[in-house]
C-alpha cells in the first residue's frame, strides 16, 4: 500500500517525532492533506499536499472557445463564481478589443460585491466549524441565503450564475431590483454587526486564534501572499483601489489593514471586506444609469487577432486572482492560465505551522482563507 | 414586504449614513489613472529602460503597455536580470509562474508575472519575464534537457509555482529544492498533461 | 456439546429467531436507521458548498434524520459524494468506503458523481463513481440546489425502509 498511496500510513520517523496524516477525509482539513511532523503536541514540519480537486481546467480551455469557457471556469470557486469569471472576461475584452457599455460595468461592480459576501459568509461558517463554534456556523449560513437570493433574482441560478460575459453581462437587472438589493443589502449589514458580539469578542476564540501562526510584514511580502492575509500583515494592498478595473475607481474604496498578523487578524479582515462591501454596493446603486444597454453583441467564434497575450487581476475574496491569456488568433485560447490566490496562500502553510500546537492546526490553516477546490484548479 | 417596513429600513440607511462611526479613517479620493500618451507610457518606458541600460543586448523589450512590461531573456541570463528586478527596480514577488509549450518552436516559454508590495509607485505594475527551455520529443521529466535556472533563491514566492510548471510541462528547475510532484496523482506515468501533444480523449 | 455443536446450535437458534422475530425486528432496526443517517465528512469537490447550505437553517436537513457532517466514519452510515471524484481522491474514496462499518449507503451528488460532467473530457477526472463504489441515489445539478439533496435524501429513506434488514447481528 505504502507503494501505491506514498505516506497514507501512520509512519514513525525516529523516537520523538510522528507523521500523521490530516485529511482527506477529515473535518478539519477540506479538500487537502496534509502531512504533519509532530514532536509531542507541536508541529515540527507540514507539507501540504493538494491535488484533490485538480481537474485539468487550463487543458480544457485549450479546447473550448471564448465563450464555452465561461461555465467551467467558475467552478473551481462557485460561491464566488462572479470574481473567478472577472479577470477571465476583462482578458477576453482586450484580446477581442470590446467596450463595455456603462450599465453594465456597475452591473458587474455589484455582482462582484455580493458574491465576495456570499464567500466571506460561507468561509466564516466553515471557520465556526473548524473552532467548533457550532452558532457561527448556522448564522452565517443562514444570512447567506438573503445574498443568494438576491443573486438568484438577477441571475437565475443559486451559485454558478455564468453571468459575466465578455462584453457586458448576460441579462440586465430584474425590475425594481435597486429596491430589493438596498433593503437587503442594509439587513444584511446590521445583521453581521452582531457577529462581533458573538464571534470576534469570543473569550474563548481570541485564546486559540491571537498570536497563533504570527506572519510578519516582511514575510507576507517575500511568501507572495495575498488578499486578506497580506492585509493583515499590515501591507496595504487592494487591487480594487491600486488598479481599479472597471468602475472601481469612480467609488469610493476602503482598505481594511490589520498589523498583528496572527490568525485572529486574518479572521477579521474578511468580515471587515463585507462591510465595505455593504457600502460599495450602495454607492454602485446610486451612481448606476438607469437605463441603457448591459451587452455588447459578439459574432460567433470571436477571435483575437495574432499571438497577443493578456494578464488582467481582480481583487476577489481571497486576494488577487490573476487570468493570464495567450490567443493565437483562433477562437480557442492558446493557453489559459488562472493564477489564484488560494495557491498563492498555501506557500504560508508550511511556513506559519512549524512551532505552532497541533490543535492550533484548523484555526491557522482555515485563516488563510484557502478554498482547496481553487487551488487545485 | 409592505411599504411600511421598507421606509423604516430606508430610514435606518441614512442614520447608518450620517453617522460613519465605525469607519476607522475618512475614506481617501480613490486614484484616478494617470492619463498616459497611447503609444509608450512613460513610467512603464522608464521600467523598462532601467533593464535594457543595465542588460544591453542580452535582454529584448517585447512590449510596453500600461501597466505591463515584457522582458524576454535567455536561460543563462535569467538569474542576473531577476535579481536586477529585484534589488535594482523594488519588484519582491512573484504572482504567477505560467509555462506555455511551443512545439513548433521546438521550445518551452516559462513566464514570470512579477510584482510589487513594498513599493506602492509599482503597485499597479506587473513585469514579465519570459524565458524559454528547449523541448524534448519524448520527454522524460527531469532527466532530459528540459531545464531552467530555479528564481526560488531571488523570489521565494516561485517555489509551489515550479513545482507546478515541472509536473505539468516537464520543465525541471536547476536548484530546488524540492522538486516534487505537486497536483496530479502519484502513479501519473503519461506526458505531462499541458504539453500540446498531450491530447484530451475523444478531441 | 463440542464447540462446533455449539455454534450450529446458536446458528440454528439464529435463524429460528429471525423467522420468528425477524419481520418485524427488521421493520424496527430499518426504521431506526432512516432517521439516524451519518454522513461522513468528506468533501471532494465544489457540491460541498451546497451540501453546507443544505444543512444550513433554511434548508435544514436535520429534521429528515440526516445529521450534519461530524465526527469519525467508523460511526457513519452515509456517504454524499460532493461532486468531482479525481483520479488522486478515488483511491481514498474507496478506502474511507471500506473503512465504514455495514450497512452503508452511497449518494452520488452532482452531475460530476454521476457522470463526469461538464468534466466529461478532462484528464484527471473519473466518469462517474459507480465504477468505484456503489451508488443508492443518484442526485443529478451542477450543483444540485439543497432542496435536491433533500428530496435524495428522502428517496434513500424510502429505500431503506423496502430494504431487507438481514445483516441485524
Amino acid at each position: 500500500m505504502n507503494e501505491i498511496m506514498p505516506g497514507l500510513a501512520l509512519q514513525k520517523v525516529d523516537e520523538r517525532i510522528m507523521t500523521l496524516n490530516v485529511g482527506p477525509q477529515h473535518p478539519g482539513s477540506g479538500h487537502m492533506r496534509l502531512i504533519v511532523q509532530i514532536d509531542g503536541d507541536y508541529i515540527v514540519a507540514c507539507d501540504p499536499d493538494p491535488g484533490y480537486v485538480h481537474r485539468g481546467e487550463e487543458k480544457m480551455a485549450e479546447y473550448r472557445n471564448y465563450i464555452l469557457n465561461i461555465p467551467h471556469l467558475e467552478r473551481p470557486v462557485i460561491h464566488d463564481s462572479c470574481n473567478v469569471l472577472y479577470p477571465y472576461v476583462l482578458g477576453v475584452e482586450e484580446i477581442l478589443g470590446i467596450e463595455v457599455p456603462e450599465r453594465a460595468k456597475y452591473v458587474r461592480v455589484i455582482a462582484s460585491e455580493l458574491n465576495r459576501c456570499i464567500y466571506i459568509m460561507y468561509w466564516l461558517a466553515i471557520y465556526g466549524i473548524f473552532l467548533g463554534h457550532s452558532t457561527m456556523f448556522m448564522w452565517p449560513a443562514g444570512d447567506r441565503e438573503l445574498l443568494i437570493d438576491l443573486m438568484e433574482k438577477m441571475t437565475g441560478a443559486r451559485v454558478t450564475h455564468a453571468h459575466f460575459i465578455p462584453g457586458g453581462v448576460r441579462n440586465d437587472l430584474p425590475p425594481n431590483f435597486e429596491d430589493v438589493c438596498l433593503r437587503h443589502v442594509n439587513y444584511f449589514e446590521k445583521r453581521i454587526k452582531e457577529y462581533s458580539a458573538v464571534f470576534y469578542d469570543n473569550p474563548i476564540l481570541i485564546a486559540r486564534t491571537k498570536d497563533t501562526g504570527v506572519l510578519s510584514r516582511q514575510d507576507a511580502i517575500r511568501l507572495g501572499t495575498t488578499g486578506s492575509v497580506l492585509r493583515a500583515s499590515g501591507v496595504d494592498y487592494d487591487l480594487r483601489k491600486k488598479e481599479p478595473y472597471d468602475v472601481y475607481d469612480e467609488l469610493d474604496v476602503h482598505t481594511n489593514v490589520m498589523k498583528e498578523g496572527d490568525s485572529y487578524a486574518r479572521s477579521k479582515i474578511p468580515w471587515l471586506d463585507m462591510l465595505e462591501s455593504c457600502n460599495i454596493i450602495r454607492q454602485a446603486l446610486q451612481k448606476m444609469p438607469k437605463s441603457g444597454s448591459v451587452r455588447v453583441k459578439l459574432k460567433p467564434n470571436p477571435k483575437g487577432k495574432g499571438l497577443t497575450s493578456v494578464y488582467k487581476r481582480v481583487e476577489s475574496g481571497r486576494g488577487s486572482l490573476g487570468c493570464y491569456v495567450v490567443s493565437d488568433g483562433k477562437p480557442e485560447p492558446y493557453r489559459l492560465k488562472l493564477s489564484v490566490p488560494s495557491f498563492r496562500n498555501l506557500i504560508a502553510l508550511p511556513y506559519l505551522l512549524k512551532g505552532e500546537k497541533l490543535g492550533n492546526m484548523p484555526s491557522v490553516y482555515w485563516s488563510l482563507n484557502y478554498w482547496p477546490v481553487e487551488a487545485d484548479r | 414586504m409592505s411599504s411600511d417596513s421598507e421606509k423604516s429600513v430606508t430610514d435606518t440607511q441614512s442614520e447608518e449614513k450620517s453617522t460613519p462611526a465605525e469607519k476607522p479613517a475618512p475614506k481617501p479620493v480613490a486614484k484616478k489613472p494617470e492619463e498616459k500618451p497611447v503609444e509608450l507610457p512613460a513610467f512603464e518606458k522608464g521600467i523598462s529602460d532601467k533593464i535594457v541600460e543595465k542588460f544591453g543586448d542580452k535582454v529584448e523589450v517585447a512590449f510596453v503597455k500600461e501597466d505591463r512590461v515584457r522582458i524576454n531573456v535567455s536561460r543563462e541570463n535569467i538569474l542576473d536580470v531577476a535579481e536586477f528586478i529585484r534589488d535594482g527596480l523594488n519588484f519582491d514577488h512573484v504572482e504567477s509562474v505560467t509555462g506555455i509549450d511551443f512545439p513548433q518552436d521546438k521550445e518551452i516559454e516559462v513566464v514570470y508575472h512579477i510584482g510589487s508590495y513594498s513599493d506602492s509607485s509599482l503597485a499597479r505594475q506587473i513585469l514579465v519575464l519570459a524565458t524559454r527551455a528547449q523541448r524534448e520529443e519524448n520527454p522524460i521529466p527531469g532527466h532530459d534537457s528540459t531545464k531552467l535556472p530555479t528564481l526560488r533563491n531571488i523570489f521565494y514566492s516561485v517555489e509551489f509555482h515550479e513545482r507546478e510548471i515541472f509536473e505539468m510541462l516537464g520543465v525541471y528547475f536547476d536548484g530546488h529544492p524540492d522538486n516534487r510532484r505537486l497536483l496530479l496523482p502519484e502513479d501519473w506515468a503519461d506526458l505531462p498533461p499541458l504539453r500540446k501533444d498531450f491530447v484530451l480523449k475523444g478531441r | 456439546m463440542t464447540p462446533e455443536n455449539a455454534n450450529v446450535f446458536v446458528g440454528k437458534l439464529g435463524d429460528i429467531l429471525e423467522k420468528a422475530i425477524g419481520k418485524p425486528l427488521g421493520y424496527a432496526i430499518n426504521w431506526g436507521r432512516i432517521w439516524s443517517l451519518w454522513p461522513v465528512h468528506i468533501e471532494t469537490a465544489c457540491c460541498s458548498v451546497e451540501f453546507g447550505a443544505a444543512s444550513s437553517p433554511r434548508y435544514d436537513v436535520e429534521r429528515f434524520g440526516i445529521i450534519e457532517a461530524f465526527g469519525s466514519l467508523r460511526q457513519c452510515d452515509l456517504v454524499v459524494v460532493q461532486g468531482t471524484i479525481t483520479r488522486k481522491m478515488a483511491p481514498r474514496l474507496r478506502l474511507v468506503y471500506d473503512q465504514m462499518p455495514e450497512p452503508k449507503y452511497v449518494i452520488a451528488m452532482g452531475a460530476c458523481a454521476i457522470t463526469g460532467g461538464l468534466y466529461f473530457d478532462s484528464y484527471n477526472v473519473l466518469p462517474g463513481i459507480d465504477g468505484i463504489i456503489p451508488v443508492d441515489v443518484y442526485v443529478p445539478g451542477c450543483p444540485p440546489r439543497p432542496e435536491t439533496l433533500i428530496q435524495g435524501c428522502l428517496l434513500l429513506q424510502e429505500k431503506i425502509k423496502r430494504m431487507k434488514a438481514r445483516k441485524f447481528v
